[in-house]
């Protein structure tokens, strides 16, 4: 992304506000990248002869008279293979002090797939925490955010998933990411041996915060550069999605643009659907999935920004702080995988759709049965005995330390059910029951 | 033809400066390389507005501008039938490439393909627009050719071509205008999308039943040939599954599914679904009755608005063919955020939420272009329209559920308290409603074709289930020991009807579409059951024994109507009525 000699230098800056610069320039064409001086910037509204750049690297310290080039192209990413085992900043250039990648320029932001050149996403991806595999399965070609309070350790759940999950490239797109958290990655990553199968793009909570609008682009491109040229199984992580959409926030302000909910620009449902939207899975068998991280405010999920988000990805997952077994656990009723219907029962045991919606609807009436506690009142048999299964059922299949397999977790289902309820108890099909349900009737029901 | 030059750019916004006349919602064609379709939305001067139907990246100031003097029209004619289209009618299946390149345009339909054309009218016939000329074979459909929706007047049939195949753009009939002039017409004709498409004589009031097979639609709510409804929720609570129930169970004979600016997966699954399920209405395939138009989340997005009247156009077409068409959007909140999106960078000065001030009236426009129309030859053909709606926030205090509201005649709630509890479909059976029931159309219908005083029991139920809720509400307050036995009994009488009638697994091939006379079996078992007078002794006797019940008709519904299985639970139910009633007797 070099300038070219022969390209115009402009030398007057009209307009300067926090985010943007105004000028007269001709022959520009939308979303070009512009250099203002070595600050890299792009064409977001042209009116007449007036353009309006958006740095991103901010504007302190812009003088009007300050070099404006504009290069004639959308900003790209060099894809090859050599991407693998790299980490890049926001404009994809390298982080560990190691030569520039050399590959085919791509725009980022490019075309989205035709439709009807997708598969359907089939493929389980097994993650051993039942809290996921169980309750909320996932597939290859799906898009899911964790919804987390900023306490939470999001991203040490992210990176552990990502490393059980098969995957043939793990790409992570950092967006303010924390620099403890950044080194935790490249460390995790590094300790697991997987350090080739990785590519980073990372803006830190030091950097510019407008350079992280190209993060999930460029992280993007180089998914599909993977999934789709070398047919790859690609896992791409986002974190923290709200800091993305924050950027856009001020950018539209700055525009004067009229914000909705929450000062949030209108467009932003598009806006991060255009992101997540890239997770794919494409008929050849190279896939893109992508788990995000959308930081809430203390828990408020009817903010714009997860609210958008929930109506965009396939699914929810939560994390929560089980204070009655000190665990963390994956919130079974707000937790919520929309495609786990394409594999469960069918790539996975027959009575698991069955079995996982008994077991919540159980844990629910545990629920009612502690709120009823909490008031003071007494509990009858049924309270208790939900009460119990409700410890033992967070204990053995939803706290996010457990590492076993599908059948495994199917099994402890059956036997968590039997230890606490009676057959009829459970509102399971009379078939399955009559398969799994091992334990004799008690005379007394 | 009137030109212009590109002097202007924000995202999809384009200022034209206009050599000519101009018309506004006109198409113009810019040059990017490849030509790309705008849609004029604002005329200042010399300077038009357009929204670019494709993303604006790589044009530059100065591209060339041609106007094309109409506005943005879809093709109608045999062949729309399974097809894929994008927002703008774009067989997305005749695109080569893996990703969508800006400006791939293809056409809608097969122009080689020949079809066996029976004619219908004969010389000397007197026609009007709308009026049905011939038929072909689409799919299993009888696609009806008719006279251009677009000619005014009345004409005179001079020639009609026989029985044969034909190609769409082959002239099938010959007519002759009151001046003696003759109009060759073809299969295929145009008409203007944001237009309501005529060609009918009349709207008449809905008053039969449009069976979804979905047991809170169709006993408690129930949706009408022609009517409109909307299905609003938080993300999670089910809006797509339901709909998609909707789609594969209803009794609809032409589908259009709008996926509007929605998940591309979503689209995905029906694709791969609806060639392998059976229609239940015709016992083909259910993609021989359908036709998706997917303007996906990622797609451009001023074609999501076009996306929707596209497809009402398509539903249009057909129901003047004399079907009972189903248009099904997800989600008109996002055609709404199109239209804000754009509002806002012409710098309108905004409504409630920044969406347009005239967003509650382009909706109702949009709606009531739904409707059940008597046809010239007398026939009759509909439109159902069911819209699903996403608001921000999952509150329903928001502009496009609001809007919405005052036009749509059924509404169904979607409750995350529903959705949490696993309890789908997640419909709020007491908040949702269907207007459609106390009219008088209805009532007469339903006292012929499903039972007498059919709307009274259905009343009935639902007085049961306020009844239990309130008792639930007090058990809560008060305690289980606190209040009387028969409030548990209220309660549990509440949770019989939520999992024997509300609750329906969409999943499940046997309970995932139950038959109007299935329903009307099992809401007169249930209203049976409930009149009972049960006798225990405390509560948890109360909630042992309905619990039982409730686990019983579940197993009814997971059994085939009427089968050796449905009738052994039955009589297990009956078996223990009689116990409690034994019990009280002595």
């Amino acid at each position: 992304m070099q300038t070219k000699a022969f390209r115009k230098t402009y030398t007057r800056i009209e307009r300067i506000t926090k985010a943007t610069c105004v000028l007269k320039a001709s022959s520009v064409r939308f979303g070009e990248l512009a250099w203002v001086e070595k600050k890299p910037a792009q064409v977001i509204s042209i009116i007449g002869e007036l353009v309006t750049l958006q740095v991103f690297g901010g504007t302190e310290g812009l003088s009007t008279h300050a070099h404006v080039v504009f290069t004639g192209k959308p900003p790209s990413l060099a894809v090859s293979d050599l991407l693998a085992g790299r980490f890049f900043n926001a404009l994809g250039q390298p982080l560990d002090g190691l030569s520039p990648v050399k590959g085919e320029e791509r725009e980022i932001k490019g075309p989205a797939v035709n439709p009807v050149k997708r598969a359907k996403p089939n493929v389980i991806l097994t993650t051993g925490i039942a809290g996921i595999d169980l309750n909320n399965t996932l597939v290859t070609g799906q898009k899911i955010p964790f919804f987390a309070d900023p306490d939470q350790s999001y991203n040490q759940v992210m990176a552990e998933v990502a490393l059980r999950a098969e995957a043939d490239k793990i790409i992570l797109g950092g967006m303010g990411l924390s620099n403890d958290d950044f080194i935790f990655f490249k460390n995790t990553f590094e300790a697991a041996g997987v350090l080739d199968k990785i590519v980073g793009f990372v803006n830190t909570s030091e950097d510019p915060p407008l350079e992280r609008l190209l993060i999930p682009d460029m992280a993007c491109t180089a998914a599909e550069y993977f999934a789709n040229d070398k047919k790859e199984k690609v896992l791409l992580l986002l974190t923290d999605m709200t800091l993305y959409a924050d950027a856009l926030a001020i950018v539209a302000n700055k525009m004067d643009q009229i914000p909705s909910k929450d000062s949030m620009p209108g467009s932003l449902y598009s806006d991060l659907a255009s992101i997540y939207e890239k997770a794919v899975q494409f008929e050849h068998g190279g896939s893109i999935t992508m788990i995000a991280v959308t930081t809430l405010n203390e828990g408020d999920i009817t903010h714009a920004i997860p609210d958008n988000t929930g109506y965009i990805t396939e699914g929810q997952l939560y994390l929560k702080h089980d204070t009655d077994i000190g665990k963390v656990i994956v919130d079974p009723f707000r937790s919520l995988s929309r495609l786990k219907q394409n594999v469960i029962g069918i790539k996975t045991r027959q009575d698991h759709p069955q079995l996982m919606n008994a077991l919540i609807r159980l844990y629910a009436d545990a629920m009612n049965a502690k709120t009823k506690k909490e008031n003071g009142f007494d509990l009858n048999d049924y309270d208790v005995r939900c009460l119990a299964f409700a410890r033992d059922y967070a204990t053995k299949l939803l706290a996010v330390d457990i590492n076993i397999t599908v059948n495994e977790m199917l099994d402890t289902g059956w036997g968590l059910l039997q230890a606490h309820f009676e057959k009829y108890e459970v509102g399971v099909k009379d078939e399955l029951l009559q398969k799994h349900w091992k334990k004799e009737p008690q005379t007394s029901a | 033809m009137t030109t212009g030059k590109v002097v202007g750019v924000i995202s999809n916004l384009l200022l034209i400066e206009v050599e000519g006349a101009v018309t506004q919602n006109e198409i113009c064609q810019v040059n990017a390389g490849k030509w790309l379709k705008a849609e004029v939305i604002r005329i200042r001067q010399n300077i038009a507005s357009a929204q670019l139907f494709e993303s604006s990246s790589s044009i530059e100031v100065g591209a060339e501008v041609q106007f094309t003097g109409s506005m943005l029209e879809v093709e109608l004619g045999p062949g729309i039938l399974s097809r894929k289209y994008d927002g703008l009618q774009s067989d997305l299946e005749r695109m080569t490439g893996t990703f969508i390149e800006i400006g791939d345009s293809t056409d809608p339909l097969d122009k080689d393909k020949s079809y066996l054309f029976t004619p219908l009218a004969k010389d000397g016939d007197l026609v009007k627009a709308g009026h049905w000329l011939g038929s072909v074979k689409e799919n299993q459909i009888d696609h009806k050719i008719m006279v251009p929706f677009v000619w005014e007047g009345s004409f005179k049939v001079t020639w009609i071509a026989s029985e044969d195949h034909f190609r769409i753009n082959d002239v099938i009939a010959k007519i002759e205008d009151k001046g003696g002039k003759t109009h060759e017409v073809t299969m295929v004709q145009k008409w203007p999308v944001k237009v309501p498409l005529t060609g009918f004589v009349e709207k008449i009031r809905p008053g039969k039943i449009f069976q979804t097979g979905l047991r809170v639609i169709d006993t408690l709510n129930p949706m009408m040939e022609g009517g409109t409804g909307y299905i609003p929720g938080p993300f999670g609570t089910g809006k797509t599954v339901l709909q998609q129930a909707i789609a594969k169970n209803s009794e609809a004979e032409i589908l259009m599914i709008v996926a509007c600016g929605e998940r591309a997966n979503e689209v995905v699954e029906i694709f791969s679904e609806f060639p392998n399920l059976v229609d239940p209405v015709s016992g083909h395939k259910l993609d021989q009755k359908t036709a998706i138009i997917c303007n996906t989340s990622n797609m451009p997005v001023a074609a999501r608005e076009a996306s929707v009247y596209v497809g009402m156009t398509l539903a249009e077409y057909y129901r003047c063919m004399g079907y009972k068409v189903l248009l099904l959007a997800d989600s008109t909140s996002r055609w709404a955020q199109a239209l804000r999106e754009m509002s806002n960078r012409l710098e309108e000065l905004p409504g409630q939420d920044a969406f347009p001030v005239e967003l509650p009236a382009t909706i109702a426009n949009f709606y009531s272009r739904a409707g059940i129309v008597k046809l010239g030859n007398g026939q009759m053909g509909s439109v159902t329209f069911i819209g699903t709606i996403s608001p921000a926030g999952g509150n329903f205090k928001e502009p496009v559920t609001e809007s919405t509201s005052k036009v749509a005649r059924c509404f169904y709630a979607l409750s995350q308290k529903r959705a949490d509890s696993k309890r789908y479909p997640a419909i709020d059976p007491l908040a949702s409603y269907s207007k459609y029931i106390d009219y008088q159309e209805f009532g007469e219908y339903s006292d012929e074709h499903i039972q007498k005083g059919w709307v009274q029991s259905v009343k009935r139920l639902k007085d049961l289930l306020r009844i239990g809720l309130e008792a639930r509400d007090q058990i809560n307050i008060l305690g289980d020991d606190a209040v009387p036995v028969d409030y548990h009994i209220s309660f549990w009488k509440s949770e019989l009807i939520d999992f024997g009638i509300i609750q329906q697994n969409s999943f499940d091939p046997i309970d995932m579409r139950s038959e109007i006379d299935r329903q009307r079996y099992m809401l007169n078992f249930i209203l049976d059951v409930c009149s009972k007078d049960f006798q225990f002794e405390n509560f948890e006797q109360v909630r042992d024994y309905f619990k039982n019940l409730i686990n019983l008709v579940t197993q009814m519904n997971f059994s085939d109507y009427g089968s050796s299985s449905f009738k052994k639970y039955e009589e297990q139910v009956v078996e223990i009525l009689n116990q409690n009633t034994e019990l009280h007797a002595n």
